[in-house]
């Protein structure tokens, strides 16, 4: 059926077919709307799952936690300064290796306070051993997040994943959506270290330092796996449901002279940058890349590469372009735009890559060679 | 077709963002692509706000703001005192206001229907503020945005009240395009 929906909503709707047994959030803007919507359709009955109002974003993730280990499906929900306060259970939810899915809208961090899009919340959690994906159309967040649960839950991975959504600009736009009976895609939750609370037991959670590594190789090893998962995954849902995705969204890149690389809703806007820049006969692509971690290898070998970092990493730079020179070993055009909901046209994403300058890092509205 | 851009000003709380998702779900029944989004700045109940949307025969990729769009809804005359509505508008572009009379634009084709007469006349009240954002469909059926058809059928898949499909069709028959 045809329906218009926010992205928020889209997630909510996803969550309400995949049935987590426990839900746990706070509300923060701009993803409120999506607890909300979990919320109603607990209490009108339409989805049977255990919700709990928490104090606060880190106990929202404790709660998913304390839930997962006994081997049900968990979801949560949070944004900006609410995912920051999660942090250190973040890192204990997958270090514990337990497949919480969270749906994270991304906002700026404050000072000074802004509601708007940024990516960098999100960023501030690539290290925590969560798989991390990032979406840019209304379906996208609903496919995503139906697959979200699936290779989370999946016995190569057992870690936790965070599907994103830029704030307002995506979790508040209003696109069609088309929703799919999910029937047998995502199989029954079984976690194989599950705790059973009817048989209670005590458990030493010291682990010397003649061990714990193999415990942090251990969660690098799944994210590798993950990688196979996340094709297979998305390659049965392509076949179901009929809409295929993968690690990135490559648009005209095959015989381009230059690739623009984002994230998010300003990936998709790139490619009627793209389109503009064919038209005048500049052979330019758009690579938007979905999954953070596990990272994926890019093929991007002779082309100028620019990157859009909705992000920051202060001392350093644009937390993606940083990566992608790494990777490539080669430099890049590191644009810096989009920050707090900064305004970002298909018009000025044509420019950074007209006016690009190979190792240069440019910050949009700041300087003023664009 | 090309994109139609829409842009819709009206006072926080008068149901602007719902006209907006009105029209687009109208458009998407029609059979075209269409995104609704309205700009979230520091909005209140009854200051001037906008809201946009998109309609084409293709998915729409664009996120950023309208900046020239092809027409103007005005659900609240008011805001007309203090912002100026046809800012970036295109030429020959159309306006559509909420008024009992016609409000000339230069350059541009207004047209104008009395949707909060016909919310008051159909007893669309809530709060204490009549409703506009289902009438406002009717008008822009007769304008030829959308189908009639669509238009009821997306008022009566958000609303179960019929009045609110009598006032669209009370603008669609008052309306002078």
């Amino acid at each position: 059926m045809k329906k218009i929906s926010t992205g928020n909503k889209a997630v909510a709707e996803a969550v309400k077919q995949v049935k987590p047994a426990v839900v746990a959030a706070y509300p923060i803007t701009p993803q409120t709307e999506i607890v909300e919507q979990i919320a109603e359709f607990v209490s009108t009955g339409e989805l049977k799952s255990r919700y709990i109002p928490v104090e606060s974003e880190h106990s929202a993730m404790a709660a998913c936690i304390g839930a997962s280990i006994t081997g049900v499906r968990t979801f949560t929900a949070t944004s900006s300064h609410g995912l920051l306060y999660m942090h250190e259970m973040t890192n204990w939810a997958a270090g514990a290796r337990l497949p919480v899915v969270m749906a994270n809208v991304n906002r700026s961090i404050g000072p000074g306070w802004n509601i708007w899009a940024e990516h960098t919340d999100a960023m501030q959690e690539r290290d925590t051993g969560w798989l991390q994906v990032y979406v840019s159309t209304v379906q996208e967040a609903y496919d995503t997040t139906l697959m979200a649960f699936r290779i989370a839950e999946h016995s190569d991975v057992l870690l936790p994943v965070m599907v994103n959504l830029d704030g307002f600009s995506l979790s508040h736009i209003m696109q069609p959506l088309d929703t799919v009976e999910t029937g047998d895609f995502i199989p029954p939750i079984y976690l194989p270290h599950a705790i059973d609370p009817k048989n209670p037991a005590g458990y030493g959670g010291l682990t010397g330092p003649d061990q714990h590594f193999k415990f942090r190789w251990d969660i690098e090893r799944s994210m590798r796996d993950s990688v196979k998962v996340i094709e297979a995954t998305e390659n049965d849902f392509a076949q179901r449901f009929g809409r295929k995705y993968g690690f990135t969204e490559d648009y005209l890149c095959e015989d381009a002279d230059v690739v623009i690389v984002s994230m998010g809703t300003l990936g998709k806007e790139a490619e009627v940058a793209i389109d503009m820049l064919r038209k005048e006969g500049v052979k330019a692509g758009s690579m938007r890349l979905r999954w953070l971690r596990p990272f994926p290898k890019l093929n991007l070998k002779g082309k100028d590469v620019v990157v859009i970092d909705r992000d920051y990493s202060f001392g350093c730079g644009g937390i993606l372009a940083t990566s992608i020179r790494a990777q490539q070993k080669t430099d890049v055009y590191s644009v810096i735009a989009g920050l707090g909901g900064q305004e970002v046209t298909y018009e000025d994403i044509a420019n950074f890559i007209r006016t690009r300058r190979i190792g240069e890092e440019f910050w949009f509205g700041v300087n003023d060679h664009v | 077709m090309t994109m139609y851009e829409i842009r819709i000003h009206s006072r926080g709380g008068q149901g602007g963002v719902t006209a907006a998702r009105l029209l687009a779900l109208s458009a998407i029944h029609d059979g075209k692509y269409a995104t609704a989004c309205p700009f979230y700045g520091a909005e209140r109940r009854g200051a001037p706000i906008v809201s946009f949307v998109r309609i084409d025969d293709t998915p729409i990729k664009i996120y950023s703001q309208i900046k020239k769009p092809d027409m103007v809804i005005v659900l609240d005359a008011s805001v007309m005192d203090v912002i100026d509505v046809v800012q970036g508008l295109k030429i020959g572009g159309k306006v559509l206001v909420n008024s009992t009379h016609k409000i000339e634009f230069m350059g541009f084709s207004s047209s104008h229907v009395d949707l909060t007469g016909i919310a008051l006349r159909e007893n669309l009240v809530v709060a204490g503020s009549p409703i506009l954002n289902t009438p406002v469909l009717g008008a822009l059926a007769k304008m030829g945005i959308i189908s009639v058809d669509s238009a009821k059928k997306s008022i009566r898949e958000m609303f179960s009240d019929e009045r609110n499909v009598k006032a669209a069709e009370a603008a669609y028959t008052e309306m002078i395009a």
